[in-house]
């Protein structure tokens, strides 16, 4: 199974500079916030938690990446009106379930990232759902097609960005 | 229990990260009424995250308008100057329109003073620029690079020319958060223009400013103005937010949501202004406005009289001269040497000498008749007609009283620019509406009728009013635009 990780060598953890630990997320911020503005379309496409998917699937570490999740999460807060947290859970979460995920299927290959990020963005829409529409009681729309779309699109731009993040990736 | 710990530690942690979180939300949870800014820890936590983000969002933004304004200093100024003649043109047509606003602003003031009606005046603006998002579509906030540094705060409306963008939420020393009206958080009072139906404006999940919760009516239609009614004591009564798109049923209950198309293009926001001081006293710039608006408008009636033509002005080119003539009707232009405004091109001159001129025509007491040619005959020279034009004009003016007269006077007569007062001015508008009347008493194509004297610039107004491709503002049009504009004036004070 092409999918499943083969060898000790690809459930390895990576290793990546620090100052690329420390400036992805914040890139990643101020690109969705600043992007968003000028192309309206960019607001289906969430950077952040792309981000989190990324560390989560190859540092399989799963307290890091929980860690990791809450902060990139509750940062994202920051810049909206809404209440610290809502995408610090469901960004925590999607931490750990990428890095439990990483620890046991190959994260190299873009067919598997593909898939884990089409999950983690439906995932983060159900959570965000029961979240603002259950716990907050704010208005909260959710349409299958649209979340669908949302999926597709991030997964495709995932690929992308994960090649490029690959780049940054220390040579043992 | 070590074995318990060190098994389940992962889901330990994640679990104690997410009862941290969630008792946090808890906390954060505000009652109705609240005001609408983080305190404590929140809002440092906001503040860091801003502080962090901000500044290179600035830096690019201005970036991107460095090289927008080298674009468009040095390359686009091509069209310039054809926007400069549409421009004026358009100003010259707001300003008669704002003359007849403006006594309508004058009334109103009026009345609300005798109602004792609260009023909300805009006295300061800060102008701001759009730089960020939340970038999400759950939060629809904004980022702008004016803090609390630059006098902002909490719960200040924020506007462009086009209607109400929102309002502020969290403010920090250089940047701050606007909640635009289309997150269903928000909230704005706003009422129909036209059935004058209030309600509560908020975004929907979509992101489409609603109307919410009002009562079927059959009244409201599509396309049907929406302004700010000024009961949510943050927005100022009759701001524009933008035009009823279509009435949908409220899916709780019988009572219907209004969608809104707002007037701000809120999904292309560059530059923005936040309303930091009202009052209810007009401010004394926008009453000077209101006084001058009727003055402006008189005098672009005034400048396209065509007895305003100065005969002591320099003889213009011929290719200028030429282009007048063939051209009466056009508005104002950009001279090609300067690109500066020049005023309205005038008609030719007058064949025949002026008889309406208040300094030669007596009183209406001491003609008798048969005794007006007889004097004016010299005067006149070779014009030896018959022209009913004139008698018309005479018994028009003594029907309508003394305005009449006197303004048929200064119609014809060579307007000094010294002597115009108020009233003068006022008084030349009139004549200026009234011209286009004579070719119905006197139709044009009566081969025998010979447009002369006073009445020789009036038909060739009505000359040029006939051309199929004059402008909207050309002299021909604007009186019609305009005729409420200084009748109303003169009625009222």
């Amino acid at each position: 199974m092409a999918l499943l990780a083969s060898s000790r060598h690809e459930v390895g953890s990576k290793s990546y500079p620090v100052l690329v630990y420390l400036l992805t997320p914040l890139v990643a911020l101020g690109l969705q916030s600043f992007l968003s503005l000028h192309f309206g379309f960019f607001a289906l496409i969430d950077l952040p938690l792309l981000v989190t998917i990324y560390y989560g699937i190859t540092k399989r570490e799963p307290i890091s990446a929980t860690l990791a999740g809450a902060m990139i999460g509750v940062a994202q807060d920051a810049l909206t009106h809404h209440p610290l947290g809502i995408f610090g859970i469901s960004k925590a979460v999607i931490g750990y379930l990428a890095a439990s995920l990483g620890v046991r299927v190959d994260t190299e290959n873009n067919g598997t990232r593909l898939l884990v990020i089409f999950g983690s963005i439906l995932s983060q829409g159900a959570i965000l759902y029961l979240l603002e529409r259950h716990m907050l009681g704010q208005p909260f729309a959710w349409l299958w097609v649209h979340e669908l779309i949302k999926a597709v699109i991030n997964a495709l731009v995932g690929i992308i960005l994960f090649a490029l993040l690959d780049l940054s990736r220390k040579h043992e | 229990m070590e074995s318990f710990l060190s098994r389940y530690r992962n889901v330990l942690v994640l679990v104690f990260v997410l009862l941290a979180q969630v008792i946090g939300l808890a906390v954060q949870v505000r009652r109705p009424g609240q005001s609408a800014g983080d305190k404590g820890g929140v809002r440092l936590i906001r503040a860091w995250v801003v502080g962090v983000v901000g500044p290179p969002e600035q830096l690019l933004h201005a970036t991107g308008h460095g090289i927008r304004g080298v674009w468009t200093n040095y390359v686009d100024l091509i069209h310039v100057r054809q926007q400069n003649r549409n421009l004026q043109a358009q100003m010259d047509q707001m300003r008669l329109e704002e003359a007849s606003l403006a006594e309508d602003a004058r009334q109103d003031l009026r009345l609300q003073a005798l109602l004792g009606f609260q009023q909300k005046y805009i006295y300061k603006t800060v102008a701001a620029q759009v730089i960020g998002t939340a970038g999400t579509e759950q939060s629809r906030v904004l980022l702008i690079d004016k803090g609390s540094r630059d006098g902002l705060a909490s719960d200040l409306p924020v506007i462009t020319p086009d209607g109400i963008v929102g309002k502020t939420r969290d403010v920090f020393d250089h940047t701050s958060q606007v909640l635009e009206i289309s997150d269903p958080t928000s909230g704005a009072g706003v009422i129909l223009q036209q059935t004058r139906i209030q309600g509560v404006l908020r975004g929907d999940s979509w992101g489409q400013p609603e109307i919410v919760n009002i009562s079927p009516d059959d009244r409201i239609r599509a396309g049907e103005p929406v302004i700010t009614s000024g009961g949510d004591s943050i927005y100022p009564r009759g701001l524009a937010v933008g035009t009823v798109d279509r009435v949908v049923a409220d899916p709780d209950g019988t009572l219907v949501n209004v969608l809104v198309r707002p007037s701000a293009n809120l999904a292309r926001l560059e530059e923005v202004l936040i309303i930091t001081s009202t009052g209810s006293q007009m401010p004394a710039e926008m009453q000077q406005n209101l006084s001058d608006a009727q003055q402006r408008a008189s005098d672009i009636l005034a400048e396209r009289l065509p007895s305003r033509a100065d005969p002591n002005a320099p003889a213009p080119p011929a290719g200028a001269a030429s282009q007048n003539n063939a051209q009466p009707g056009t508005t104002a232009a950009a001279s090609p040497d300067t690109g500066l405004p020049t005023p309205p091109p005038k008609p030719p001159a007058p064949l025949h000498t002026d008889h309406f001129s208040s300094s030669s025509v007596p009183s209406a007491e001491d003609m008798v008749p048969g005794q007006r040619s007889a004097n004016l005959e010299p005067q006149s020279g070779d014009d030896q007609a018959p022209e009913p034009g004139r008698g018309n004009t005479q018994a028009e003016g003594a029907r309508t009283g003394g305005a009449k007269p006197a303004g048929a006077a200064t119609r014809s007569a060579p307007v000094n620019p010294s002597q115009d007062g108020a009233s003068g001015k006022a008084s030349e508008a009139n004549p200026a509406l009234a011209a286009p009347k004579k070719p119905s008493t006197h139709p044009p194509e009566n081969p025998q009728h010979k447009p002369e004297g006073g009445s020789g610039p009036a038909n060739g107004r009505s000359k040029q009013s006939s051309t199929p491709d004059e402008p909207a503002s050309s002299p021909a049009t604007a009186p019609q635009s305009g005729a409420p504009t200084s009748a109303a004036p003169q009625g009222r004070t």
